[in-house]
């Protein structure tokens, strides 16, 4: 037996193209995802130095930062109709597969890579994105880089990357009924800060990870950029294969067999060591709303907003606060929102809008509150139309949108106005991140859909229809 | 890319934690498919108000810093978001180098394919510059022999990573460098295949 390592080590040794004592190591990329945002002068670039995609066969596009959600025959907007169509000719001219809006693979970036099964345990998969770090929770090395890198990328099939550390998050114990993956990322992020991870690649071990389902644990692995962490990783376990088997891209019958066991080898080693450790328990998890304007300004939904003085950084919560338009010790409960958004590469699969239809079925939405539901890939809108889900959230007074980034963060029309307050299943809280002006507020799905049948947050534990 | 050997500028601080990508450059700007033009755009909406006049509140806005060419920032500076607008927007308005206690690691990356010195210093001397820079501080920064002076002639150095400087010293692109490595990727790919 060699050494003991961790999942990371395992694929990072696996993808050294070239390697020499204090420089960053040439890392070999079986994955390239693009999308229409961050690409057009990637390619300009690759088109001024008479340079091919060297791989074009491990590259896949799709359209989903600005694509509207509504009407998408008829787009108004110039500058974001011009930066799709440049993406469908760069793709076209260099021979990279595009689903573009009209395509039954369209959806973001993060969940048709797992759906169409392009993700795998073991890989390498970059992309111009920072939430790349979803693709982690496969047991891939996932993390998103930005338009030079994409370039690079195209160019040679490959990234100058210097080694990260090592951050084994250690999630012991469950999660309590109606606290969801949503909740125990959001109170890792709040417990530890936003840059504990910074420099680090995140490894989640532990009891409470190994019961998540492969899309709770995208949600987890999708926030690692939150805390800093450009990427964030889940070992393969039984759970990752069953959801790849059967999926488009990959092998079918023996040759899925062989690759399932290699892809279980990869978990990480009995002993295997790691930089650092932090431990957070699941069952002290409460379900949590952020009441600032970064992802660890989050409280439990039975808290109070902070005390001013007694924070660690007095100035920068008052400004969060001033901004957020709350008071100090403001019960969470007593925040009162007007728009709910359920959507986004954290929380837009199917298992998230039936949770949270589960909430809003036989109700109405709360007058005044104008709320959304937009899956994650044309695929998911079409499972939850096939059970119906279109029509419960519809019935409740919810607008049911097509595919996209939406309202995470308003590149199309899904903006919210400036003032205005929302409920959030998207990752970011950031100041003008959902609209100049617009306030933030992250939680759960299920937190989100009983935020819009009540027009304030509401503890979704003791609320009649938490699933059970 | 220029090479990066010195530059000496009027240093402005922004003391704030945590300032992320959407600050720097807001979203309705990543629509654009060119590379350049982002400058004004910088830190928008901290920089203006809702009817486009400056805000006298936004310490960036203050006549003394309008030839800042060296950014004073806090921790965490750039996280947040992979777009690279965000460095292009802050090169393009006429930053040169960013110091700051720690950057995020993107944004770090992204800076440098741009030819901007990022400088990781202590937070003590981060805050004291930052406290000079409110009565006016030039700051000469010399890559090669990574120090920087201020007017009266003290001297602080500062680390870097020795790739990074050869890097930025040079002026190098990074993908014409990658393709003199062309056999080690062809057979790394072979071997897998």
């Amino acid at each position: 037996m060699g050494k003991a390592l961790t999942v990371f080590e395992k694929i990072w040794n696996k993808h050294v193209v070239k390697e020499e004592e204090g420089k960053p190591a040439l890392l070999y990329i079986d994955q390239h995802l693009i999308h229409e945002v961050t690409s057009p002068q990637a390619f300009e670039g690759l088109r001024l130095n008479g340079r091919k995609v060297r791989r074009p066969d491990l590259t896949f596009a799709t359209m989903d930062h600005n694509v509207p959600t509504i009407n998408r025959e008829n787009i108004k907007d110039e500058i974001s109709k011009k930066q799709m169509e440049a993406l469908k000719k760069n793709c076209a001219d260099f021979g990279v597969k595009l689903a573009d809006m009209y395509h039954p693979d369209q959806g973001i970036v993060h969940v048709i890579g797992p759906q169409l099964g392009l993700t795998q345990p073991g890989k390498t998969i970059v992309c111009g994105d920072s939430h790349t770090s979803t693709h982690g929770a496969f047991g891939a090395l996932a993390f998103g880089i930005g338009t030079s890198e994409v370039e690079h990328v195209l160019a040679t099939q490959t990234i100058w990357q210097d080694k990260p550390k090592t951050l084994n998050v250690k999630v012991d114990g469950e999660l309590g009924l109606g606290v969801t993956a949503k909740d125990l990322i959001l109170a890792i992020i709040a417990k530890f800060g936003v840059r504990f991870g910074t420099g680090y690649v995140m490894e989640y071990t532990g009891d409470a990870i190994r019961k998540l389902t492969m899309e709770e644990r995208m949600t987890i692995c999708n926030m690692s950029i939150e805390a800093g962490a450009r990427a964030g990783l889940i070992s393969p376990d039984e759970t990752t294969v069953e959801f790849l088997r059967g999926r488009e891209m990959v092998p079918k019958g023996e040759a899925f067999d062989a690759l399932a066991e290699e892809w279980l080898a990869l978990a990480t080693d009995e002993g295997a060591e790691y930089d650092h450790t932090v431990t957070i328990y699941a069952d002290e998890i409460e379900p949590q709303v952020t009441w600032g304007t970064n992802p660890g300004m989050g409280v439990p939904v039975s808290a109070s907003t902070p005390t001013i003085k007694e924070a660690e950084h007095p100035e920068e919560v008052e400004r969060a606060l001033s901004y957020m338009g709350l008071k100090e010790n403001q019960p969470i409960t007593s925040i009162e929102i007007d728009h709910v958004f359920i959507g986004s590469c954290t929380n837009s699969r199917l298992s998230d809008l039936k949770r949270a239809s589960k909430i809003v079925e036989g109700k109405k939405v709360k007058e005044g509150v104008k709320a959304i539901v937009v899956p994650g890939s044309f695929l998911v809108k079409q499972q939850a139309e096939e059970i119906g889900l279109d029509k419960i959230f519809i019935d409740a007074g919810f607008e049911w949108r097509n595919s996209g980034c939406s309202m995470c963060l308003g590149m199309n029309d899904d903006i919210v106005p400036s003032g205005g307050r929302c409920a959030s299943t998207s990752n970011r809280n950031f100041e003008g991140r959902q609209g100049n002006g617009a306030r933030t507020h992250l939680v759960s799905p299920e937190m989100a859909a009983a935020a819009a049948i009540e027009g304030h947050f509401v503890d979704v534990r003791q609320y009649a229809g938490v699933p059970s | 890319m220029e090479p990066f050997k010195q530059h000496k500028g009027i240093a402005a601080p922004l003391n704030r934690s945590n300032v992320d990508t959407d600050q720097i450059i807001p979203k309705q700007f990543l629509k654009r498919i060119e590379r350049t033009g982002f400058g004004e755009f910088v830190f928008l909406h901290w920089r203006f108000d809702d009817n486009g006049n400056l805000r006298d509140d936004f310490v960036l806005n203050q006549p003394k810093y309008e030839n800042a060419t060296v950014l004073l920032a806090g921790d965490n500076f750039g996280c947040g978001s992979s777009r690279e607008h965000a460095p292009w927007a802050l090169e393009d308005f006429g930053f040169k180098v960013i110091i700051a206690p720690d950057f995020a690691d993107i944004f770090y990356n992204n800076s440098l394919k741009n030819g901007i010195l990022l400088i990781k210093m202590n937070e003590e001397q981060v805050q004291q510059w930052m406290k000079k820079a409110e009565q006016g501080l030039t700051l000469d920064i010399n890559l090669e022999k990574q120090e920087i002076t201020d007017a009266d002639g003290n001297v602080v150095s500062f680390d870097i990573p020795a790739y990074h400087k050869e890097k930025l010293l040079n002026g190098w692109d990074d993908i014409a460098l990658t393709l003199l490595e062309e056999d080690k990727i062809r057979a790394f790919e072979e071997k897998r295949a």
